[in-house]
């Protein structure tokens, strides 16, 4: 170890070759691996860079600001001997970082208390407490049917041109646990999205006055894109360090996962690694699950994580790798709908393929209400059938349906219209969801309840 | 112990390449680094060596030390395995915990098993006694549950020297002596080791007859497995793959279950461990926890753990086996599995097959699947072992390379439907997809407690649900109305059938599980509610009268409304049904 803390003082003069943001060097000391490198340019600029490959006195270095204006001859590599580690204390909260976790915001270094490695460990699942705690959201289609809970990662599966934004900036405004006042942050991390975008979250967050809460990781479209790559990662150590060390309930809002995966298959590709689906790395699943994996609880600590990940799904295929590889390592999904959006319904959430997996465990007597697990079972399957009467409307035409799915094809509408949508500032509490709820569920007659029991069908049913 | 075997060259990854290596055998154990990093080695060429280390490299750098003992990856067998869970390579998750915070910082080394609990041990050896492997030395009362059967190891044979007295032992303690004709001398220590990539020895395998009962109705009576089979359980994400394999770990009647969660969600495992020890299993009224070992290798944790944590859980699996025991396995999933082969495949640059997995993909899944089985174990006693792989195929199409490949090695599939888990039918396992070459097995075992009606009532079902999948080609096209009532009551009774019976609620305390003879009884009165309707249609009723009648609701609740300890009840239903249709068919007379 002592050799090795000499030798990290060492700078290399030249490197032996350059491809794309990957640089590779030789005749060095030997280097750990997953270890930070300094770039310096022939100007004296500094560039951070990450240990990709390491072997007998060489290595492969990936430089996070990219390698425009390098020189074979001229350029200058110093190993630092350690990962990439955030300074991460009170301070950092209010204030705008670049991927890497540098200030960027024209303040001071925030003073750190803790320096954390930004690569995070994997949760002892024996240390893990299970999360349960509601979150009210106040838009109906979440709460009613796919309840977020605290420390769950519940990603936005979104499209092109879909509200994904004001969606997640309407959860960020209403989001609250039910009779409770905690201390709350919230951790923005942007990977490669505009910055209107950018702008619109920060001003949204100004508005609810919660910006001095608030921690930005941005990594924008024009920022290099290997820095893409560590952005999640800084972002969920602050998070980390806020929910863990200060306890404080964290939501840590990543957009675009879709940015960072293409960053992934750039850097793969480059390596020229063997892809798997559509060009993407093989390990694609393993590196998304150590960035999804980073949210929960933990017992005897106060604070959570609970991550909310938006992406844009190409095309809108949710079957393309990112969405299905994240819907296997996620706690669920939101799924916005096009066709939702078109006929103006706000939010556009789409009734059946979104999907809270830690619902069961927050919902009911004492938590919500009831009659809420059944009431959303219910739902489901009548719009299910809603969907498959539509099917059949649009073959024979409405007037040939049965009158029982003429009720259902009203029951659909009154679903949208009514439970499904909502105005962007409109908070409704649960209880107002469930009412909803039933009110639409009362179009239809009380024999086709039959995921409800009787006693709910006594108490609730045609009630206004 | 430790000798240094080699120096390391290249790191990538989880893969670690090493120079200088003479003394080394393939799939030896090693360590690597200053940081001690547990590792496997994979690959020998020349002086070089290709190893898979199973924990995260980040840190690593070339030239520092490789460390070995030369022996294989191996798992301690012996008491204090069952309620306990370990990461991939048999590191017990709890004891991690008490040495650091909640993070599983890397380079720890944590034996398997308790070495300071001391066990009662009863020999059931005595001197003089020619023992051969896979006997029993002695017994210890493992958990409530569980009679732990301390084997002699296979490697061991002769005649019994010593044996220890009943009392107090420590895993670590010699339990007997033996010296065999050649005159060597054998320990049996209260524990033993076994390299997780071979099979244990055991008899030879026994034909599968009985059926491992699960509880959940749609797969007891439409596509039953068998102790000692195999199945598969395909599905996209939010299908209820695990929902299914916590339902089975649940209330299956295997006697241990060994549950290996290969690459998913840390909440999942810890969900299991708060969920199972208050669960009551339904016939030995015990904790479920006492039947249960687990391995947890989740997602974010280091991808060669990944890929060992299958064979840890079933050479686990094998030893419970070989003490007489019917084991059941989950392995949840067995996709991350094979992607852990692809990743470390592809980073030792290995030219691909399909979709970039490595061409021996099939010869590894069918070398797990076939240490499925019923056997006669070294003592004579029958043991089997049932695997029930989940698969987790890319976009929910199951024409990929681990579901295609699974399916040739397995005899029963359990495909998951999207369409019914978004209409929230849970389990979501498609009646006509699905498979099961178990039925004509373990059909004696229900034709005896059905009074010999089982298969025929299965037969039936099956053959009503084939009708309606073709009468629903046409519904779609033109709508139900234009059926005639005697298709439509096909329809019906089909419907019934899927929310009354197929449906089944894994939060409900009376649903959650339902005893083979509710299931028989439940089936009954959904086909006599078919007969007496064709019956009464026939005169002239018509299909509306048959689902507006009070019973109608009464079948629909009975999983709910019915407990496993009353199905007398049920018959009174079926009575009522019957006057219910005897009023209709009078109204024609």
């Amino acid at each position: 170890m002592a050799d090795r803390n000499i030798r990290e003082g060492r700078e290399y003069i030249g490197i032996a070759s350059i491809s794309g943001p990957l640089v590779a060097i030789k005749g060095i000391h030997n280097v750990g691996y997953n270890e930070l490198a300094e770039v310096v340019d022939s100007n004296g600029h500094i560039r951070l860079g990450m240990i990709l490959e390491s072997s007998e006195k060489a290595a492969v270095i990936q430089v996070f600001e990219g390698t425009s204006g390098l020189s074979v001859p001229e350029t200058r590599v110093r190993f630092k001997g350690e990962p990439l580690h955030f300074g991460a204390g009170a301070e950092i909260l209010g204030r705008v970082f670049n991927g890497l976790g540098q200030p960027i915001d024209d303040g001071p270094v925030p003073l750190a208390e803790k320096r954390m490695d930004v690569n995070g460990l994997p949760i002892n699942p024996t240390a893990r407490e299970y999360p349960k705690e509601f979150i009210q959201t106040g838009i109906s289609a979440i709460d009613g049917m796919n309840t977020l809970v605290r420390g769950q990662k519940l990603p936005v599966f979104s499209g092109t041109g879909l509200p994904h934004n004001r969606l997640v900036a309407q959860i960020t405004r209403q989001a609250k646990l039910i009779g409770e006042d905690t201390q709350f942050a919230v951790v923005f991390a942007a990977m490669g999205i505009k910055h209107d975008v950018a702008r619109y979250f920060i001003r949204n967050f100004e508005e609810s006055g919660v910006l001095e809460k608030v921690v930005l990781f941005l990594n924008l479209a024009d920022d290099p894109s290997v820095e893409r790559l560590v952005t999640p990662r800084t972002a969920l150590t602050a998070a980390e360090f806020l929910a863990f060390d200060m306890n404080m309930h964290v939501l840590v809002i990543l957009t675009d996962m879709t940015n960072y995966c293409e960053s992934l298959r750039e850097i793969s590709t480059i390596r020229e690694e063997i892809p798997s689906r559509k060009g993407y790395p093989g390990y694609l699943y393993s590196d998304l699950s150590m960035i999804y994996e980073r949210a929960g609880m933990v017992k005897g600590i106060e604070g959570s994580i609970t991550q909310m990940p938006i992406l844009t799904m190409p095309n809108d295929d949710i079957s393309h790798p990112v969405p299905d590889l994240s819907g296997y390592i996620t706690e669920g999904q939101i799924v916005l709908e096009r066709e939702l959006d078109q006929r103006n319904i706000y939010p556009p959430i789409a009734g059946l393929p979104s999907l809270s997996r830690l619902m069961k465990d927050g919902i009911g007597e004492g938590m919500t209400r009831e009659d809420h697990a059944h009431v959303a079972s219910q739902l489901f399957a009548a719009y299910s059938h809603v969907k498959d009467v539509r099917a059949l409307a649009a073959v024979i035409g409405e007037e040939e349906l049965t009158p029982l799915d003429k009720i259902y094809l009203e029951f659909g509408e009154r679903f949208e219209r009514e439970f499904l949508s909502q105005d962007e500032y409109e908070d409704r509490s649960i209880t107002e969801t469930l009412d909803i709820g039933w009110q639409v569920m009362s179009t239809l007659p009380k024999e086709e309840l039959y995921r409800i029991s009787e006693e709910e069908i006594a108490k609730y049913y045609g009630k206004e | 112990m430790l000798e240094i075997i080699g120096q390391v060259d290249k790191i990538v990854g989880p893969v670690v390449h090493a120079r200088g290596v003479e003394k080394a055998k393939m799939l030896d154990l090693v360590e690597v680094g200053e940081f001690h990093l547990v590792g496997e080695i994979v690959k020998l060429d020349g002086d070089r060596a290709v190893i898979q280390v199973y924990e995260d490299t980040t840190g690593l750098a070339p030239g520092t030390n490789i460390y070995s003992a030369g022996v294989p990856l191996s798992v301690e067998l012996g008491p204090g395995l069952i309620g306990t869970i370990y990461d991939g390579i048999q590191r017990p998750l709890e004891k991690i915990r008490d040495t650091s915070d909640q993070y599983i910082q890397k380079g720890i080394h944590v034996a398997a098993l308790d070495r300071e609990k001391r066990w009662l041990f009863t020999p059931s050896l005595a001197v003089g006694d020619d023992v051969t492997g896979g006997e029993v030395a002695g017994t210890v009362q493992e958990t409530e549950l569980i009679e732990h059967r301390v084997l002699v190891p296979p490697t061991v044979n002769g005649k019994v020297t010593w044996v220890a007295e009943e009392g107090e032992y420590s895993i670590a303690d010699v339990v007997a002596k033996t010296e065999n004709a050649e005159g060597e001398c054998f320990e049996v220590n209260l524990h033993q080791r076994w390299p997780v990539r071979r099979g244990r020895p055991t008899g030879k395998r026994i034909p599968l007859s009985i059926p491992l009962i699960t509880g959940q109705r749609v797969i007891d009576t439409l596509f039953p497995v068998a102790k000692g089979g195999t199945v598969v359980v395909p599905g996209g994400f939010g299908t209820g793959k695990t929902m299914t394999q916590h339902a089975l770990a649940k209330w299956s009647d295997a006697d241990i279950v060994v549950y290996i969660g290969c690459g998913e969600r840390g909440n999942e495992m810890t969900d299991v461990l708060i969920e199972f020890p208050k669960l009551v299993d339904p016939r030995t009224k015990r904790p479920i926890m006492e039947r249960t070992i687990m391995i947890a290798n989740t997602s974010n944790m280091p991808v060669a753990a990944r890929e060992a944590s299958i064979y840890t859980g079933i050479t686990i699996a094998e030893y419970y086996r070989d003490q007489g025991y019917h084991v059941a396995i989950m392995a949840d999933s067995t996709s991350r599995w094979a992607e852990a082969l692809r990743e470390l495949s592809g980073r030792m640059e290995e030219m691909p097959a399909d979709e970039g997995y490595p061409a021996y993909l099939p010869t590894r899944l069918a070398e797990f699947y076939e240490r499925a089985g019923m056997f006669e174990t070294l003592e004579g006693k029958e043991g089997s072992i049932s695997i029930v792989g989940s698969v987790s195929p890319p976009g929910g199409d199951f024409s990929e390379p681990v579901t295609q490949h699974s399916k040739r090695f397995v005899r029963c599939m359990w495909a998951l439907d999207r369409q019914l888990a978004n209409a929230r039918h849970y389990p979501a396992i498609s009646w006509l997809d699905s498979y099961s070459e178990y039925v004509d097995e373990i059909s004696g075992w229900w034709q005896e407690r059905s009074g010999g009606e089982w298969g025929e009532l299965r037969r039936r079902i099956m053959d009503l649900l084939q009708q309606e999948g073709k009468f629903q080609q046409v519904v779609k096209l033109v709508g139900p109305d234009v059926l005639p009532d005697t298709q439509r009551i096909v329809l019906e009774t089909c419907t019934l059938f899927k929310n009354a019976f197929l449906q089944q609620n894994s939060f409900d305390k009376i649903d959650m599980y339902c005893t083979p003879e509710k299931q028989i009884k439940m089936l009954q009165v959904i086909l006599e509610f078919y007969d007496r309707g064709v019956e009464v249609i026939r005169k002239g009723a018509n299909i509306h009268q048959l689902k507006k009648l009070e019973v109608y609701s009464d079948i629909l609740r009975i999983k709910f409304a019915v407990r496993n300890d009353e199905i007398e009840k049920i018959d009174k239903i079926r009575d009522k049904l019957g006057r219910s249709m005897e009023r209709i068919a009078d109204m024609f007379d």
